[in-house]
């Protein structure tokens, strides 16, 4: 049965456990980092941070509000990535779960191919091994009937993880609890990713790349990466 | 906590001051997002936005200090408004006592007050007694020198306009907290105060905590499910340190510190066990000699004897009156008065107030052993910049600590529940844990003077003291042994049995227990119950989230404290959906009651406040050391000249260090214009000392920076991520700007008023993350614990023209 997670950025306090916990599970070494006048910290998504605790202030109504936006790969349900990719094997699903994993053999992708096609802009490349880089849903950890590292560090029920239909489910019940206080909530992407955000504002307050605007930006790529990934295979093919 | 972490849930409105619980205690926001979602309202009172506020209903920022002027404010809505619960003010707290003639309340000062001595004389708020020896009383709550007459007019003076221009919150945000909070005075509504070291680190720390108390107490608060006064405590464990008395003026269990006034076993006894002359007052501190002689056995074994006060007359006893606490001790380490000592798991070069001073007081030692994780500013002050090694003469051993995950032993959660923690991997290198390196440390030393001899061996060579260390042995001697074969009522224990509670506690010698609030936590009959996890509970116990069976709370496994006082003279709950307790068939079901008394309605029952004196809870508290009923003092360093309350500006018996290097600003000191206040944060524990030296939290949380609004910003000419220049009286900092909306400027006298924060985790020994904000904090304490004021001082802040720290 396909999974799924919900995110409820409403019950979030940016405690980055997920963030720490992530990295602590698949053993990430530590990038050095320097305070800029924020919070958010590494800066970005970056090789050895999968997940990422994203900060933004704004003033509505002459309020604060603050929001924190625990970034990952959303494991499209058709991923734009896996049809941009051009070589065999180095994009996989898997079926049982519907978690997008990266192989060993991203190394041979054309990055900039991988991340272009992410509408959120999740891919990210080793300078070292050349592979390229994302969560992969603790699928070690999910084939043993463990929570995803991020969902079992979470104590305030932000990160929620489960059969897709009981997910979706909560998602609903969560938005329809949200929306009394915030009439802007939404859930960002059901229908096409894994990983559902719930969001009580304007997505793009929380994060750049929060969702995916449809039909428009997200076809696009995936009309593009679909049409292009036969030529870039054989172009790979003819390289050796 | 009066409470505990999961009957948070219960609240019906929420009300976080003094804590960033969402950041510093992390696990509690869990209860307090159950509450939200049941519909009560989060209150955030803080200086800060931070990520509480983020998740709270509403946040009001106020200025740091000022938390007196706020409550007080919500005292007197209450009161004016009728908003408090009448029958519980009027019979569980001391609403109806007559305070003496001897009170009075003036311009800033109560009665007693001896201006050389900066102290009171308390005997000038006593109660009023009648010939029986009890507090007269009042239940009509009408005449004017009862306790609610002269709360009502103390608080009178705290109108919202004094409070707005003193706390510089608006007015309207005012009486949305008051409102929303005091909403909770009905019998069957209840709100939950979380505070931390945003209350307790201030010059009127303790009134801070005393004053949310009178609010509990008159929305009928205290001993119901989804109330309390709930101190958050946290990960360095301490609540169990304070049970078992880290802290210089107690012996485990609340037991004061013996001094030079009570030579003999006797005086002590006398000096320290309270009497009531009302038959329904438990006074349950009247048990206490029984704890004493029982902590004593336990510490000298057979070597206690009555002969000897059982083994008092070897405790040290300190000065009366001595302050013993961080500030004084080093105080008088600067002055050269101390030779050497052990720091173990505690970074003073880095946490203390005024840390120049600290680390110079450090340079005086002959020698110094710290056991530690890793190299900190303390163990390491021998180097530190700007220091050559060569001129300090001080030794340092340093002995390396196992940390947490590798060893057993309990902790001791906010909520009072001990919980036993298991080894997951053995101690890399030497590392031993603390306990261990103690134990050995003592066996060499006795064996040294057991061999030697030497001035005063009998405190050294009676103690009954492990060959080794064994948490489990430790856990065992906390809860205490018959010492011969006794008979308790028809029940008989044999010699070496575990005693069954501290009811049982003797004051002949019979029994031992290192600290009489965990004794019942290791049982012969069902082991050591800190390692309890089950989960099962009655369907009332499901009602209120209470996990009796799942560890161990002290005392005797009560999880809500004072619970006696959430149901109504005939045993039945305020609040029957929530209910606590109550009296069926003869019997309390529920939780375990305070005292296993019928209800007060049978003739037979005890007030339910059984640790004070005569039973009652006390609105008006003579036994503070600043004054019976919490007024609002400016901290040690305040932006203004005068406030509007009186004319004493600060704290009248506030302690303050006096050395060469203990400056403070004056009031409003135009050098100094901006109130500083410093936290700790999610990512860094404490001062730092071991998370700095975790690379995935250092990553999160990397340098030192200081939070200011826009508006200084502005007039600063800082730039987000500039680093500037943060300066006291006392010593300057460096910091990355964080310019942010989440601070803001306050209206406070007309004028507006900056505020900024800075976190107190980072230090030197961690390469170009910054140094010890405490540089700039003063030695100015609490004069009824001497918590220092780290929460306000005055500070100024300018660009950086050369970066050496970050």
């Amino acid at each position: 049965m396909p999974k799924a997670f919900l995110i409820d950025t409403t019950r979030c306090t940016a405690c980055r456990g997920c963030q720490v916990a992530c990295k602590e599970w698949k053993n990430l070494p530590a990038v050095p980092t320097k305070q800029t006048g924020t919070h958010q910290n590494p800066p970005d998504l970056n090789p050895f941070n999968l997940k990422l605790v994203r900060f933004s202030e704004h003033m509505v109504d002459n309020k604060v509000a603050w929001y924190f936006f625990p970034d990952q790969c959303r494991h499209c349900l058709e991923a734009p990535c896996k049809q941009a990719s051009s070589v065999e094997g180095a994009i996989i699903q898997d079926a049982a779960t519907g978690a997008v994993i990266y192989t060993e053999k991203t190394a041979q992708e054309d990055f900039d191919v991988i991340r272009g096609a992410c509408p959120y802009d999740i891919p990210r490349q080793n300078p070292q091994t050349k592979q390229i880089v994302k969560c992969d849903m603790c699928i070690d950890r999910v084939k043993a009937n463990l929570l995803p590292m991020c969902v079992k560090t979470c104590a305030m029920g932000a990160m929620n993880f489960g059969e897709r239909a009981d997910m979706l489910k909560l998602a609903a019940e969560r938005l329809a609890v949200v929306k009394k206080t915030a009439p802007k909530a939404r859930l960002l992407n059901p229908d096409d990713v894994a990983v559902i955000f719930l969001v009580a504002d304007e997505p793009k307050k929380y994060h750049e790349f929060a969702v995916a605007e449809g039909p428009g930006a997200m076809t696009r790529k995936q009309v593009l990466a679909g049409a292009f990934a036969p030529f870039r295979r054989l172009a790979r093919a003819m390289q050796g | 906590m009066t409470n505990h972490y999961t009957d948070i849930g219960n609240a019906d409105a929420v009300l976080i001051m003094g804590s960033n619980a969402a950041e510093h205690h992390p696990i509690s926001f869990k209860w307090v997002l159950r509450a939200k979602d049941k519909g009560a309202p989060v209150i955030h009172v803080d200086p800060k936005f931070s990520r509480t506020s983020a998740r709270s209903t509403f946040h009001v920022p106020l200025r740091s200090g000022t938390d007196i002027a706020f409550m007080g404010g919500m005292v007197k809505y209450i009161l004016d408004n009728n908003l408090y619960f009448k029958e519980y003010v009027a019979e569980y707290t001391n609403a109806a006592f007559i305070v003496g003639e001897k009170y009075s309340f003036k311009d800033g000062l109560f009665a007693g007050f001896d201006a050389a001595k900066k102290k009171y004389d308390k005997s000038a708020w006593a109660f009023e007694k009648g010939e029986d020896g009890i507090p007269k009383r009042d239940p009509s709550l009408k005449n004017p020198r009862c306790v609610f007459q002269l709360l009502k007019q103390h608080y009178s003076r705290y109108n919202l306009d004094k409070v707005s221009s003193t706390t510089g919150v608006s007015k309207d945000d005012l009486l949305k907290v008051y409102k929303a909070y005091s909403a909770t005075g009905k019998p069957d509504k209840a709100g939950t105060v979380m505070y931390a070291l945003g209350w307790t680190q201030h010059s009127v720390g303790v009134q801070n905590i005393r004053l949310s108390a009178i609010i509990q107490l008159l929305l009928g608060n205290i001993g119901v499910a989804g109330g309390g006064i709930n101190a958050l405590r946290g990960e360095p464990n301490v609540q169990g340190s304070t049970d078992h008395c880290i802290l210089y003026h107690i012996l485990p269990g609340y037991l004061p510190m013996p001094h030079a006034g009570w030579a003999k076993l006797e005086d002590y006894q006398q000096a320290n066990t309270p009497v009531s002359k009302d038959p329904l007052s438990a006074n349950w501190w009247q048990n206490r000699p029984k704890y004493v002689v029982s902590l004593l056995k336990a510490w000298f074994g057979d070597a206690a004897t009555p002969d000897n006060g059982f083994g008092y007359d070897w405790l040290p006893k300190i000065e009366p009156g001595g302050d013993y606490s961080y500030i004084f001790l080093f105080d008088r380490m600067y002055k050269g008065l101390i030779k050497g000592g052990f720091i173990f798991g505690t970074n003073p070069a880095q946490s203390a107030p005024n840390t120049h001073k600290v680390r110079k007081a450090m340079d005086k030692l002959d020698w110094l052993v710290v056991g530690e994780l890793h190299h900190t500013e303390t163990s390491d002050f021998w180097h530190r910049p700007g220091v050559d090694p060569k001129d300090i003469k001080t030794e340092v051993f340093l002995l390396p600590s196992a940390q947490r995950g590798e060893k057993d032993g309990t902790i001791s959660n906010s909520g009072r529940w001990h919980m036993w923690h298991y080894k997951a991997v053995e101690p890399i290198g030497q590392c031993k844990p603390m306990g261990g390196a103690v134990v050995e440390i003592m066996n060499a030393v006795r064996k040294l003077y057991k061999a030697e001899g030497g001035t005063f061996a009998e405190p050294v060579l009676k103690l009954d003291w492990p060959a080794v260390y064994d948490p489990e042995d430790m856990a065992k001697r906390i809860n205490g042994f018959f010492t011969r074969d006794t008979k308790i009522g028809d029940k008989e224990y044999k010699k070496g049995q575990l005693v069954p509670g501290f009811p049982n506690l003797q004051v002949d010698g019979s029994t031992s227990s290192l600290n009489w609030l965990y004794c019942g936590g290791y049982s012969e009959t069902e082991g050591n119950l800190a390692k309890r996890r089950d989960l099962t509970q009655t369907p009332m116990q499901a009602a209120i989230n209470l996990y009796p069976k799942f560890s161990w709370a002290w005392p005797v496994n009560r999880r809500i404290l004072y619970n006696r006082a959430s149901v109504d003279k005939n045993g039945q709950p305020y609040n029957p959906a929530k209910a606590v307790i109550v009296w069926q068939d003869e019997k309390w079901v529920g939780d375990v009651p305070d005292g296993g008394w019928p209800p007060l309605a049978t003739g037979k029952g005890k007030y339910p406040f059984i640790m004070q004196t005569e039973g009652h809870a006390q609105l008006f508290g003579p036994g503070r050391e600043d004054g019976p009923m919490p007024e609002h003092y400016e901290p040690a360093e305040t932006p203004v000249k005068t406030h509007a309350f009186s004319k004493q500006l600060n704290n009248p018996c506030m302690k303050v260090a006096e050395s060469d290097m203990d400056v403070l600003a004056a009031p409003a000191d135009p050098r100094f214009p901006i109130v500083l206040t410093t936290y700790c944060m999610t990512e860094h524990w404490c001062g730092g000392g071991e998370t700095r030296n975790t690379p995935p939290l250092l990553e999160a949380e990397p340098q030192q920076y200081v939070e200011m609004s826009p508006q200084l910003a502005k007039e600063k000419g800082i730039k987000n991520g500039d680093v500037v220049i943060v300066e006291s009286a006392r010593g300057k900092v460096e910091a990355v700007a964080m310019v942010t909306i989440r601070m803001r400027p306050l209206l406070v006298q007309g004028k507006i008023v900056h505020e900024i924060g800075m976190p107190f985790c980072f230090g030197w020994t961690t390469p170009k993350c910054g140094d010890a904000v405490n540089r700039l904090t003063p030695s100015v304490g609490d004069p009824n614990t001497t918590i220092p004021e780290y929460k306000a001082s005055l500070v100024n802040i300018r660009k950086a023209d050369k970066v050496t720290e970050l």
